[in-house]
């Protein structure tokens, strides 16, 4: 049979097959690569994994709201004060949460790795101003700074993102500068330098692929944290009111003395879903760690 | 002395960076910026009136020096809803904030070191295998949600601590320090401290577990264990000392983030500091307040993080503050 058998087996190629090893070794990073699957299916199948509309006012019999019903067959979780279906809102959470971490961490590695680049790469007085910017940035608090945006503008996720874009990129681009700082003196950048490439071509060809994992490192805990901004603004009620997110129903469980009643049911689950999505960047990022800086593990 | 000066003229820059982007943010708004400093309730002679005091009817650049001058004279302003001066209400509000922080980040730190230095050595085993993951989930929870957690189950099921607030309403004190050391204060601390305590514990004992791996491979421990030193007085004398260094910078660095940081903490237990100013004043629109707020929170962390390098290079005299990172 000419089938897969008879041909000979072609190694994987060297990357791919660094990063199946990789993987093998380190229990933590699958641990976090399998959390982020499980919310991502979540996140997709929402509509079908939920046993009701997260928004709808649940009745029981006529005119009577369903509120603070304990976990049941029907309500796996329970309902709220305001009679909606705690499970529902719980896996429709997963789609804001991953929405906000995953566009607030692109922002901050795209901005980070940009800045850092120049910064480290130019000098002069490029690498000044921003490292003037990025001093006053780490002047600022973190979570007051913005509750302070969202109050003067409007109020919701974009406001959310970009504020936390905004805060965390110069952690990410001091890195990279440093980095590049000792890249750029390597042969073969210098080689490039004397055959002739311009400025961008060995910024983005030749430095750009060798500061990309310490970017996606920066990344991956960059999605906590946003998350956990998101969680904390829409506690404190500066969240999009429309969206269903963990804070917000944390907020709801909150302001509805779901702690004096002891309703364990909603407040419990929102929170570790929020820590599991956390720890996962925690994870991955400590598994990539070893890859980037092999001489701290052993 | 001359890294001293440079750093601080730093911390200045930086300061002055914030209240100028401040002034910006709550001025060049969309909307009018009058609305956003005068309440409906007011007359339209008190309104001039105010308006002139405040210096909002002049241009932004005059607008502009008045405000640096009174930043610099200590003077925050009036808060709308409550009619008394912002510096007033902040100073009333910081020595709880203050005493939430330094409260909690001494538990953190005196457990962190401690566990650290401990799992350190137990490395490879069952219990860093616990551990670890341990610290990295309270790491990875949302601050309030611990709160909340401890509030129903220490506060609502069991009943043994107080659910909200820094006293018993309607207690009276002869002066603030009685008030921040009677028991009823310290009664109404232990929960929101242990709580923040618990959200940061994680950082030292992560730091010094790492650092004191490190340290334990240097040479001179290799050399003092040559000597024939005892295992106490290589881990204390030795490693520990040099593993405390980027603790202490931790530190320090966590007084300044979390004066800004307890924000939710403190709305969640009710604590009457900085932060739960900060969030109400945002929240009822009274605009000198958070500006004023916001200042001081900032200033606290710009100069935490002055005292934070100040620290590691006088800790430390192979690093230099001036050069750059």
């Amino acid at each position: 049979m000419p089938g897969a058998s008879a041909v000979p087996r072609r190694p994987l190629p060297g990357a791919l097959r660094a990063s199946f090893g990789f993987l093998r070794s380190q229990p933590f990073a699958i641990a976090g690569l399998a959390i982020y699957l499980l919310f991502i299916v979540m996140a997709i199948f929402a509509d079908q994994i939920a046993t009701h509309d997260p928004r709808e006012i649940l009745f029981r019999g006529a005119y009577r709201v369903a509120r603070y019903l304990p976990p049941s067959a029907t309500h796996y979780l329970g309902t709220t004060a305001g009679g909606r279906d705690v499970f529902s809102q719980l896996v429709h959470g997963s789609r804001s949460a991953l929405q906000v971490g995953v566009t607030a961490a692109f922002f901050v590695v795209v901005i980070g790795t940009l800045l850092g680049l120049l910064s480290g790469y130019l000098g002069g007085w490029v690498d000044k101003v921003i490292m003037r910017i990025s001093d006053i940035i780490l002047g600022l608090p973190f979570l007051p700074f913005v509750l302070v945006i969202s109050a003067l503008t409007r109020p919701g996720t974009t406001t959310l993102v970009a504020s936390v874009a905004l805060m965390l990129w110069p952690n990410t681009a001091r890195v990279i500068r440093s980095q590049v700082l000792s890249l750029r003196e390597r042969g073969w950048v210098e080689a490039a330098r004397v055959t002739g490439c311009s400025t961008p071509r060995i910024i983005f060809v030749h430095i750009a692929p060798q500061v990309a994992p310490l970017a996606a490192l920066y990344g991956s805990i960059a999605v906590g944290w946003a998350i956990l901004t998101e969680a904390s603004a829409s506690f404190l009620g500066f969240g999009d009111p429309a969206a269903i997110s963990w804070g917000l129903m944390l907020q709801d469980a909150f302001a509805n003395q779901a702690l004096s009643r002891g309703v364990w049911s909603w407040f419990v689950p929102p929170g570790l879903c929020i820590v599991l999505l956390v720890l996962a960047g925690f994870l991955v990022s400590r598994g990539s760690e070893k890859l980037l800086f092999p001489k701290l593990g052993d | 002395m001359k890294r001293f000066g440079a750093r601080v003229a730093h911390a200045a820059f930086v300061l002055w960076a914030v209240a100028t982007l401040t002034f910006l943010l709550f001025r060049l708004m969309p909307g009018d910026p009058t609305l956003n400093f005068l309440s409906d309730s007011f007359s339209e002679e008190m309104r001039a009136d105010l308006l002139q005091s405040f210096g909002l009817d002049k241009p932004l650049p005059e607008q502009y020096l008045i405000y640096l001058g009174s930043l610099l004279r200590g003077d925050l302003g009036v808060s709308f809803l409550q009619k008394r001066p912002v510096l007033d209400i902040l100073l009333a509000a910081l020595p709880n904030t203050a005493a939430l922080t330094v409260t909690a980040l001494v538990i953190a730190y005196a457990f962190g070191i401690v566990a650290g230095a401990f799992l350190a050595f137990a490395r490879g085993t069952v219990t860093e295998g616990i551990a670890i993951p341990a610290a990295l989930i309270t790491r990875a929870a949302p601050e309030f949600w611990l709160g909340m957690l401890l509030l129903s189950w220490l506060s609502f099921a069991w009943g043994i601590f107080p659910s909200g607030g820094a006293n018993v309403a309607g207690s009276e004190f002869a002066s603030e320090w009685a008030r921040m050391t009677s028991a009823d204060f310290l009664w109404h601390l232990i929960l929101p401290a242990l709580t923040l305590a618990l959200y940061l514990q994680g950082l030292p004992l992560l730091l010094m577990r790492a650092t004191m791996l490190e340290v334990l491979n240097d040479e001179f421990i290799v050399m003092a264990r040559m000597k024939g030193l005892s295992r106490w007085a290589i881990v204390m004398r030795h490693a520990a000392r040099n593993a405390l260094l980027p603790v202490a910078t931790a530190f320090a660095l966590g007084l300044g983030s979390s004066f800004g940081g307890n924000v939710v903490i403190e709305t969640v237990f009710s604590w009457p500091g900085l932060g739960r100013v900060l969030v109400s004043a945002v929240q009822g629109a009274d605009y000198p307040l958070a500006q004023g707020a916001f200042i001081m929170i900032s200033a606290v962390l710009v100069v935490m993080n002055m005292v934070a390098d100040l620290l590691y290079a006088w800790l430390d005299p192979r690093v230099s503050v001036g050069a750059r990172r």
